[in-house]
């Protein structure tokens, strides 16, 4: 392709003066995406598509995969309790752990901006570095925190707050503190970045205008990061949704999500029709959630993004 | 007035403290003396770190993770770079579908990934390979590498390009000697954040390693379903030394803001 387009543009040279831009070949923006599209085509719809076929088999101990295409996994899923009960449990930890990350994410962020400057590069540094770190040491550090030390009960008990310990390992609070932890770094970016575009100034004005600090917070800063908090929102509410080494570790065998059901239907059941309808509900869920969200998150505060 | 108050500082360090709690704490016990697991209240022992020798496993998947990360992470900036270079500067028919199509993986949840993987490889034969592991891991990294590159591409000045181009410099040499070096920056940090991405996947990898080819997350991860034991926080303290090491680097680099947030302010 760049042959083509070097002799093209030398034959241009001999004839004409040199043009202003060089002229475009109509298919070179295709052919530049070529390579990335091949292999989203191939390793991207191909196997989604596969695993939504594998949804409408049927699968039974001693035959195995059936291949014959109905709904009978999803009629399954929609009358069986059992499944009801996993799916509402994921929802109900992701929409806790989201309000978790805006109530202590949102305020922590507008704290780090109005630090010094060594300090807050360094408590940036501290807020962000453990999403660097591998989910499953972090998620590791609560194992060792709730179960084998104790040492959270023995803080609480110390303080006279609790007077039994509380149990976290397998049940939902632990599983909604350690998922906090891993995702509140998320909702903290996304609102530092919708900080950046607040002149501090205009809080100075407001306060010498007689407005008092409460609300120059209510009339003038949370109007600029309620679109921050709503974007971080979808992102952890999707993140959490489909979290699955955290409720793994923590929440075990016996606090099944849904990510975690479809793993054991894979990996353990071995009904692999069952698991991959798990999926695709899973995944039509965070699409329907992040796409529409958006939508209505951009249209409320448009003149903010723009 | 810019200032933050008590309250404001006592919940800065409540949250600080919150974030730090069970890192430290999976360090502090890697360096317990005890055959269990306990706080370093007797001592400080190395023994835990010696035993990470006695596993070759462990060693063998960190250097697959690594391997993995470097090939994977290449690959993917091989095929973002020509297609952010699209994106960017072409008006054509299909570019914003393209783009959410390049996108579109961050949207899907890794769990469901690794199903499609599972089923797909075992299809075509490529099941627990690492040539399916890299291929996998270019798919969830490319949109990391992507973002940064087109951020990159989008803000750079047309003139000196355009510059070279009327000087008489061919296609590929203005992109050798001018537009490379100038989105150089955002395609080094996409290869730095997609290599990130790679080392830290689980849940996806999980679905599609095997015991004879894994990483060290899934390796960690289906040791700590098992059993969680003082050489499992050894392992993971070493993990943790060696990203903040990295993290450090990078900080003074390329500044950790900019690579997480896309923007800097410097």
């Amino acid at each position: 392709m760049a042959a083509s387009t070097e002799t093209h543009l030398s034959g241009t040279k001999a004839t004409a003066p040199p043009p202003r831009r060089p002229r475009r070949w109509p298919w070179t923006p295709y052919l530049l995406s070529a390579p990335g599209l091949a292999l989203f085509a191939v390793l991207l719809l191909v196997p989604l598509a596969m695993t939504f076929l594998l949804s409408l088999n049927s699968f039974s101990f001693y035959g195995g995969i059936e291949n014959v295409w109905q709904l009978g996994n999803y009629a399954d899923i929609i009358a069986d309790s059992y499944f009801h009960e996993v799916f509402l449990r994921t929802f109900r930890i992701a929409a806790v752990v989201t309000l978790l990350c805006a109530l202590f994410g949102a305020p922590e962020a507008y704290i780090l901006r109005r630090m010094k400057s060594p300090w807050r590069g360094l408590c940036l540094l501290i807020v962000l570095g453990p999403l660097l770190i591998s989910v499953v040491s972090r998620t590791l550090g609560w194992a060792l925190l709730f179960g084998s030390t104790g040492l959270v009960n023995q803080g609480l008990m110390g303080l006279g707050l609790i007077a039994t310990p509380i149990e976290f390992m397998y049940t939902e609070t632990g599983v909604i503190i350690a998922l906090t932890h891993v995702l509140v770094p998320f909702m903290v970016l996304s609102v530092w970045a919708s900080l950046q575009r607040l002149d501090p100034q205009v809080e100075n004005a407001a306060l010498s205008l007689g407005a008092g600090p409460l609300t120059v917070m209510r009339r003038v800063v949370l109007p600029q990061i309620v679109p921050g908090i709503l974007s971080g929102s979808i992102i952890v509410f999707a993140l959490a949704a489909s979290a699955f080494a955290t409720p793994a570790i923590i929440g075990g065998r016996r606090l099944k999500v849904a990510a975690t059901l479809a793993y054991d239907e894979f990996l353990n059941t071995l009904n692999w029709p069952l698991g991959a309808t798990v999926a695709v509900l899973l995944l039509i869920a965070n699409v329907v959630i992040i796409v529409g969200c958006n939508r209505l998150v951009e249209r409320r505060y448009k003149q903010v993004f723009e | 007035m810019n200032r933050n108050g008590p309250i404001a500082l006592i919940f800065h360090v409540l949250f600080l403290s919150f974030l730090l709690a069970p890192i430290l704490i999976v360090c502090a016990v890697a360096f317990t003396s005890q055959g269990y697991l306990s706080l370093p209240t007797e001592g400080l022992s190395l023994r835990w770190f010696r035993a990470i020798g006695d596993n070759p496993e462990f060693i063998r998947a960190f250097k697959d993770s690594l391997l993995l990360g470097a090939v994977s992470s290449t690959l993917a900036i091989l095929v973002a770079v020509p297609a952010a270079l699209a994106i960017a500067r072409h008006q054509f028919f299909g570019r914003e579908a393209i783009q959410a199509l390049f996108l579109s993986p961050l949207m899907v949840p890794h769990i469901v990934l690794g199903i499609a993987f599972l089923r797909f490889f075992t299809m075509i034969g490529l099941g627990g390979t690492f040539a399916g592991l890299v291929l996998s891991h270019v798919i969830i990294i490319l949109p990391f590498a992507l973002r940064l590159i087109l951020a990159a591409s989008t803000g750079m000045d047309r003139a000196v390009e355009n510059a070279a181009a009327s000087l008489g410099a061919s296609s590929w040499t203005c992109f050798r000697r001018v537009t490379l070096p100038l989105i150089l920056p955002g395609v080094a940090s996409g290869w730095v954040l997609a290599f990130i991405n790679s080392f830290d996947e689980v849940t996806m990898t999980v679905f599609i390693a095997s015991p004879e080819t894994t990483t060290l997350p899934v390796r960690l991860f289906l040791y700590i379903q098992d059993n969680i034991d003082p050489l499992v926080a050894a392992v993971s303290a070493v993990l943790i030394f060696l990203t903040v090491a990295a993290m450090l680097v990078l900080d003074r680099v390329y500044g950790l803001e900019r690579l997480l947030v896309g923007k800097g302010r410097d």
